[in-house]
């Protein structure tokens, strides 16, 4: 039966893109929690993993992982300036503003990189080497069992860091409410700041398992941090794990849309599943029926 | 006029409000005192339509208004003021004053964007009338400055005025004494008199006591979210249990 | 619009209209018909953002569907140009009217969601269907306006035509800002409970001018599609639906002849930049990020003589 094969191959890579916008949509998630903003410029922290990465390999003769583990580092430390220096500042302004800022930075980002480093795109390499394995009668690749793994690691640091830590409960304390969170003590601008240094690490994590399979380049940003911000709409846009299932659920629709349909609406498939859920249940999957009604 | 009849509130495991019952007389100035957290603010928000009580009836003049949204209960005869401020910041107070007179004008959208006669005449006679009410909260010289540049007492009268150019039939103030000195309160006890004098029924949430006690008909007392007691200023005052909820807080 | 107002806007018109004696040489007249069509999309944007507080990040696309459907219906069915013009606008008001009128009854941002995702569908049909659109390489042989046997196809006639409807825009705008709807769309912006309490329908306000925002971007779109007479798809994305914010924000939110102004700048700014091609994006960015920081009322905040008193 040719045809599962090709369903399975769909599947899995719709699996492995769907755990890529998962991640980069609990990123969003995790920084609209602590602060109520959405984050235009999330994708750019995705865009800056790869690159960076790529960049560390080809100025520096060190093994992956230490260039991985660098890039991944300095995306962390863009994004606290970018929260200290464009955020912080603004605590007071309307939401117009917050959101007209991140639109602003994430041009300004990519602009940047697109001077730094050019258009062109970059391969990465995968992280263990590029032997098709055989999985029944589909291929798959040595990094979609990476980008699975990972993400199901993430998902249970998520779980730990959440729920079991202090800084982790403090932050969803924050997220459901601050004034209450500030009164019991927790600081909620640190809060705030930890929100867009781990939205920015995990972002550039996404970027990095992913561009072995789909190269990088200086405007990755853009289609990917929309997917992933699809993503966290999709499963709603307060929970994390919402995010990484709304984005699993794309991923596998967009896989199996572009290959049995086709090709070319590729794309627009993430937004078309936006708009219907934006129509029939704003809250998203994992949120609740009706979004606060005007 | 207003009849709350055993209106309850739940917020996820807190009872905000719990089966209170209150009258108020037309024509008459009302208080709604109680220590902090006693259900004074959520009350108001749910007479004033912003969101649905879990339990009991609201009634407008024996006629039920308890579903409706504050767009209607506007034009019913219902406004208030906030004890936030939410004065429109970045318009002029005339401005301010003129957007209540929304629910009395009726230019739609192209006839204001083509600058119709009808819509000409009808913007000239409410600059006039938010003028005359600017001049009745005595804010007429400060017409064309911009509403978040006025300091806190100022804001508060502006807010009554915008909600009196609704010619409502009663006013709901949620603190408005809140931050004044006592100059600006006398001024305000003043202004709600003349309000009373107008016919409009006042009913006002306070915690200035001095305030309450000098203009009030009529005072209802709530902690915990249930009703204490009603009465007359003097009873209030009187009342054991009420000193208790107010000494107990301290 | 009070005596002093429209005597403003009428020396602006003069001026305007004056230009091209000004503007002899053709190709400064050329760029300022391309800044009528932005003044006419900064506009329609800041009726939406600056009065209403809505954020919508596809008004490209919706500009670029209005292209389209004025280039098919006048190059397939030889259709009227200017009945095209009307049918397009229709078509895509009453598709905003469709996704404005569930997403505007939610709080928070959804419009700008919603908007980002029909916009980028709309750019992947202009790019995919083919057929219709002639795909990445674009859409030729647009038939030009006409009135009689006056054909607007130079760019004297070109400017004439645009600015006489951008005035008319501009002029229905500050109409709007000094009106009753204008102080409830503004009133909504600033404390939309405030606004609810004092009697304005904020959802039907939301979608009525989104839907007419709407209706003018196509009205550009049209324009744009007969005055160039080739349209791609490549000018209709995501990155000029920023652009226009970007003209929005650099004017000041809620200006009329900011939008003007940042129309004005943002056109000409890619002229004199032509040596740093891609370097406006960047440009974009930083102006984005240190207007809304530093002077979020953009141009017309600094060149404000609002009172304020002693």
């Amino acid at each position: 039966m040719e045809w599962i094969a090709q369903i399975s191959q769909y599947l899995l890579s719709g699996l492995a893109n769907g755990s890529i916008y998962g991640l980069i949509g609990f990123g969003f998630t995790i920084i609209y929690n602590a602060t109520g903003i959405i984050n235009f410029a999330q994708g750019e922290f995705v865009m800056l993993g790869g690159m960076l990465t790529v960049f560390l390999l080809q100025l520096f003769p060190l093994p992956l992982v230490l260039c991985i583990g660098m890039a991944i580092g300095t995306t962390l430390i863009i994004g606290i300036l970018f929260e200290r220096l464009a955020i912080h500042p603004l605590k007071n302004a309307s939401p117009i503003t917050m959101v007209i800022i991140t639109i602003g930075a994430s041009i300004l980002m990519r602009g940047l990189a697109m001077i730094l480093w050019g258009k062109d795109t970059h391969p990465l390499p995968p992280f263990s080497g590029d032997e098709a394995l055989a999985l029944g009668k589909a291929t798959i690749m040595p990094q979609h069992l990476w980008i699975l793994g990972l993400t199901v690691l993430i998902l249970i640091l998520n779980r730990l860091f959440f729920h079991h830590t202090i800084y982790g409960k403090a932050m969803r304390a924050c997220s459901v409410n601050p004034r209450a969170a500030s009164l019991a003590g927790i600081n909620v601008k640190t809060m705030v700041l930890l929100s867009f240094a781990i939205s920015a690490a995990l972002g550039a994590l996404a970027g990095i398992i992913i561009a072995p399979l789909t190269m990088t380049s200086y405007d990755v940003g853009i289609m990917l941090g929309l997917k992933g911000f699809c993503a966290a709409i999709i499963g709603g846009m307060g929970s994390g794990m919402g995010a990484l299932l709304g984005g699993i659920i794309l991923g596998l629709l967009e896989s199996l849309g572009a290959g049995l349909v086709s090709a070319g609406y590729k794309d627009a498939i993430a937004f078309v599943v936006l708009l219907v859920i934006l129509f029939l249940r704003p809250g998203g999957l994992m949120g609740k029926g009706e979004m606060e009604r005007v | 006029m207003l009849k709350i009849e055993n209106v309850s509130k739940h917020f996820g495991g807190i009872t905000a409000l719990d089966h209170v019952s209150l009258e108020i007389q037309e024509g008459t100035i009302t208080g709604i005192i109680g220590p902090n957290g006693a259900g004074k603010t959520t009350l108001f928000n749910i007479i004033t339509g912003l969101y649905p009580q879990d339990g009991g009836d609201i009634y407008l003049q024996d006629r039920k208004i308890s579903a409706l949204p504050p767009e209607k209960l506007v034009r019913l005869g219902i406004v208030r003021t906030f004890q936030n401020l939410e004065l429109f910041g970045r318009m002029t107070a005339l401005e301010n004053v003129m957007v209540g007179l929304h629910a009395k004008s009726s230019s739609g959208l192209f006839s204001c964007a083509f600058g119709f006669p009808r819509q000409r005449k009808e913007e000239a006679f409410m600059r006039e009338r938010a003028y005359e009410w600017l001049k009745f909260t005595g804010l007429a010289d400060l017409a064309l400055r911009e509403a978040m540049s006025l300091p806190l007492g100022q804001g508060r009268l502006l807010e009554i005025a915008r909600g009196l150019a609704t010619e409502p039939k009663i006013i709901l103030m949620d603190e408005p004494a809140a931050g004044l000195n006592t100059r600006e309160t006398l001024n305000l006890a003043e202004l709600i008199r003349k309000i009373k004098a107008m016919g409009i029924t006042v009913v006002l949430v306070e915690h200035d006591m001095e305030l309450i006690m000098e203009v009030c008909d009529h005072i209802g007392v709530l902690h915990l979210g249930r009703k204490l007691a009603e009465g007359s200023p003097r009873e209030i005052q009187d009342n054991p249990a009420v000193i208790n909820a107010y000494l107990g807080e301290q | 619009m009070g005596k002093r107002n429209f005597l403003i806007f009428a020396v602006f018109s003069l001026c305007i209209l004056a230009l091209p004696l000004l503007l002899r040489e053709s190709y400064l007249l050329h760029v300022f018909v391309f800044i009528g069509i932005n003044t006419m999309l900064a506009v329609a944007l800041n009726l939406l953002l600056g009065y209403a507080g809505q954020i919508s990040l596809g008004h490209g696309a919706l500009f670029g569907l209005g292209a389209y459907l004025s280039a098919i219906l006048t190059t397939k069915y030889a259709i009227n140009p200017w009945m095209a013009m009307v049918i397009a606008g229709t078509i895509v008001s009453s598709l905003s009217f469709l996704i404005g009128f569930p997403i505007l009854k939610l709080k928070g941002h959804y419009l700008a969601m919603a908007t980002l995702g029909f916009g980028i569908i709309l750019y992947i049909l202009f790019n995919e269907t083919v057929e219709w659109t002639g795909g990445p390489s674009g859409l030729p042989g647009i038939p030009c306006l006409k009135i009689g046997n006056l054909a607007f196809d130079h760019d004297l006639a070109n400017f004439y035509l645009v600015w006489i409807f951008a005035l008319v825009t501009m002029m229905g705008s500050l109409n709007l800002n000094h009106s009753r709807i204008g102080r409830a769309l503004r009133a909504i912006s600033d404390s939309e409970v405030a606004a609810r309490i004092l009697g304005v329908e904020a959802w039907p306000l939301k979608v009525k001018i989104f839907t007419v925002s709407a209706f003018i971007s196509s009205l550009a779109g049209s324009l744009y599609a007969h005055t160039m007479t080739f349209i791609a798809p490549a000018s209709f994305g995501f990155n000029f639906s920023v652009e226009i914010l970007t003209m929005v924000v650099v004017g000041g939110l809620g200006s009329v002849y900011g939008s003007f102004w940042g129309a004005a700048i943002l056109t000409l700014l890619p002229e004199w930049l032509r040596v740093f091609q891609d370097l406006d994006i960047i440009i974009y960015g930083i102006l984005l990020i240190l207007i809304m920081m530093f002077m979020p009322q953009g141009l017309a905040g600094l060149l404000s003589v609002k009172k304020r008193g002693p």
